[in-house]
């Protein structure tokens, strides 16, 4: 029984609701694009150039340099997350459209799928444009030191995949979009800040550095602040490897409570 | 492999404890209209649900085009076109587009259906609309438009869930007058409803779904025929009147008689009605008419309410 199989039945259908999300976002591309747009610039500005004025590391880098790969994490997370909670619960629960994907030859497997492989390239976009204005900037900000940071690129699949698997196994058990208080709150909150993007760990109480190696976040700026500063050290090697064990498990977990959500 | 296009044996779908359809058989043949009569909570949606694969079967046999549908649920799903009872059109999507992006779910290309979406367009009155938000057409634009998203594979069988419920009587005529010409092409449907005269217009052949279960299949007519009798004797009169009134009716003749609130219904009266009807003289005391198919839904289904 296809319902209740093990591993994920997953087939081209997962581009065509790729293909599905891309042509409904194309379709607003431009308010799209003006968020993408203004956001790297308002934060940099806010966090990096004007609260930096205040912040002295002990490592005698600007904070803005400090702050960079922090946001190279967070945004396209960001991105993600509300791609995969929000957006896939309104397309599940409020415009039925997983109900009428599932009604052609594509399982829920390939939607679930294809929803997380789009919230993979939006993470992507969101990162590479953040990059972007990271090199543009880099003669005035110097937020980026070794050109190893482009690799950030396709490492961020990984979190990307990461993220909107997340979201999705939360979208599929939410009864209401008031539900998605809690996941805010509980989950993409607390990452947010105590995921190592705004203070370095090593200063934080060995408690603190403990409940960090269980955050996403946290391996993930480890990986591209080693890329972006030049410092490669076998430790991202296992945060890598970390990030794939959590994302497989998180991916087969969203796609089993889709189904269990879709197929009754 | 069968001459049926949809085959179904001993079906059974449990949910928990409770029994939502409880061992039924049919067969939907190659060009009819079959129809899945029945109230609120029949068990027809859940037919219709394990059909496409979308609703796993308890027990049972149910097969597609030869397909068992356990086994091969893609497969069967290509061969389908599903009007669900609620729109699901994509509002993210504009109209010719949800017809393309619904084709490409199929593995179809632009260019393989571009002239299918144009004749569907045309054929459902909406090709002025192509380029319009689904959210802004009315509510009959949106049923029509699923019609024509359900038909863009070509399927075999265009199963219909519901399709006028919440329309008013325009739309609902103009969509019956479609399904009638899908019908003249060959289209194979399997419609549920619970609009009698739909499914009498409609229906080449039905059965009347009651708690899970298969009450009666067979032609509307035949069933109206057998089950309510060609005349009906509606009375509304005070009960002594009434009763003086069928006590002229021979005994023994196999007429029946039910009563809902302060209406006396007379099945199979034969001459009898007739004659009750000139004597009483006033059509709003005593209607004789034709039987219909809402006789024969609520003689078997009971009339008390269901939900």
């Amino acid at each position: 029984m296809t319902a209740f199989a093990l591993t994920p039945d997953v087939s081209f259908g997962a581009y065509r609701v790729w293909q599905r999300n891309r042509d409904a976002t194309l379709r607003n591309w431009k308010t799209e694009f003006l968020g993408i747009a203004i956001e790297p610039f308002a934060i940099i500005l806010a966090l990096g150039l004007a609260l930096g004025q205040f912040v002295e590391l002990d490592s005698g880098e600007k904070y803005v340099e400090f702050l960079a790969p922090g946001l190279l994490a967070l945004f396209p997370m960001f991105a993600a997350t509300f791609e995969c909670a929000w957006g896939s619960y309104v397309r599940l629960e409020m415009q039925g459209t997983y109900e009428s994907i599932i009604a052609t030859p594509i399982s829920v497997d390939d939607v679930i799928t294809g929803e997380i492989l789009w919230g993979t390239t939006r993470a992507l976009v969101n990162g590479s444009y953040i990059l972007l204005v990271s090199f543009i900037l880099n003669p005035w900000l110097h937020m980026v030191d070794s050109p190893w940071a482009i690799l950030a690129v396709p490492v961020g699949v990984l979190p990307g995949l990461l993220f909107s698997s997340i979201s999705i196994c939360f979208a599929s058990i939410a009864r209401a979009m008031s539900h998605f208080a809690y996941f805010f709150n509980l989950v993409i909150n607390p990452l947010f800040w105590f995921g190592g993007a705004f203070f370095p760990f090593d200063a934080m109480p060995r408690w603190v550095q403990i409940l960090g190696w269980f955050m996403p976040l946290k391996h993930v700026v480890d990986i591209y602040r080693g890329l972006i500063t030049g410092n490669l050290e076998w430790s991202m090697l296992g945060s890598l490897a970390w990030l794939a064990v959590v994302t497989v498990f998180f991916y087969v977990l969203a796609v089993k409570l889709m189904r269990r959500r879709l197929i009754h | 492999m069968t001459s049926a296009l949809i085959e179904a044996r001993g079906l059974v779908k449990h949910y928990g404890d409770f029994v939502a359809v409880d061992d039924i058989s049919f067969d939907i043949r190659e060009g009819e209209c079959f129809g899945v009569l029945g109230p609120n909570g029949a068990g027809k949606t859940t037919t219709i649900r394990m059909i496409t694969a979308t609703s796993p079967v308890t027990a049972g046999n149910l097969r597609v085009a030869g397909l068992d549908v356990a086994e091969e649920p893609r497969k069967v799903k290509a061969v389908l076109g599903v009007v669900p009872q609620d729109d699901n059109l994509d509002p993210d999507l504009l109209v010719r587009q949800n017809l393309e992006v619904y084709a490409r779910y199929f593995g179809l290309s632009r260019d393989e259906v571009r002239q299918r979406i144009d004749e569907a367009l045309e054929l459902f009155q909406l090709d002025d609309r192509a380029t319009s938000n689904v959210d802004d057409l009315s509510g009959g634009m949106q049923r029509r438009l699923t019609i024509a998203r359900a038909l863009v594979n070509n399927p075999q069988v265009l199963i219909l869930d519901e399709p006028t419920t919440g329309l008013d009587p325009q739309a609902r005529h103009l969509v019956w007058q479609q399904l009638r010409l899908l019908k003249s092409r060959g289209v194979t449907m399997l419609l549920t409803t619970h609009y009698m005269e739909e499914a009498t217009h409609l229906c080449d052949r039905l059965v009347i779904m009651h708690r899970g279960k298969i009450l009666v299949e067979g032609r509307p007519h035949d069933l109206i025929a057998e089950v309510a009798g060609p005349q009906v004797l509606e009375l509304r009169l005070p009960s002594p009147e009434r009763d003086a009134l069928l006590a002229e009716f021979p005994q023994g003749d196999g007429f029946s008689v039910e009563q809902v609130e302060d209406l006396t219904y007379v099945f199979g009266g034969g001459p009898a009605s007739a004659m009750a009807a000139e004597r009483v003289g006033d059509p709003h005391r005593a209607h004789l008419r034709p039987g219909n198919m809402e006789d024969v839904f609520l003689l078997l289904t009971g009339r008390g309410l269901l939900d």
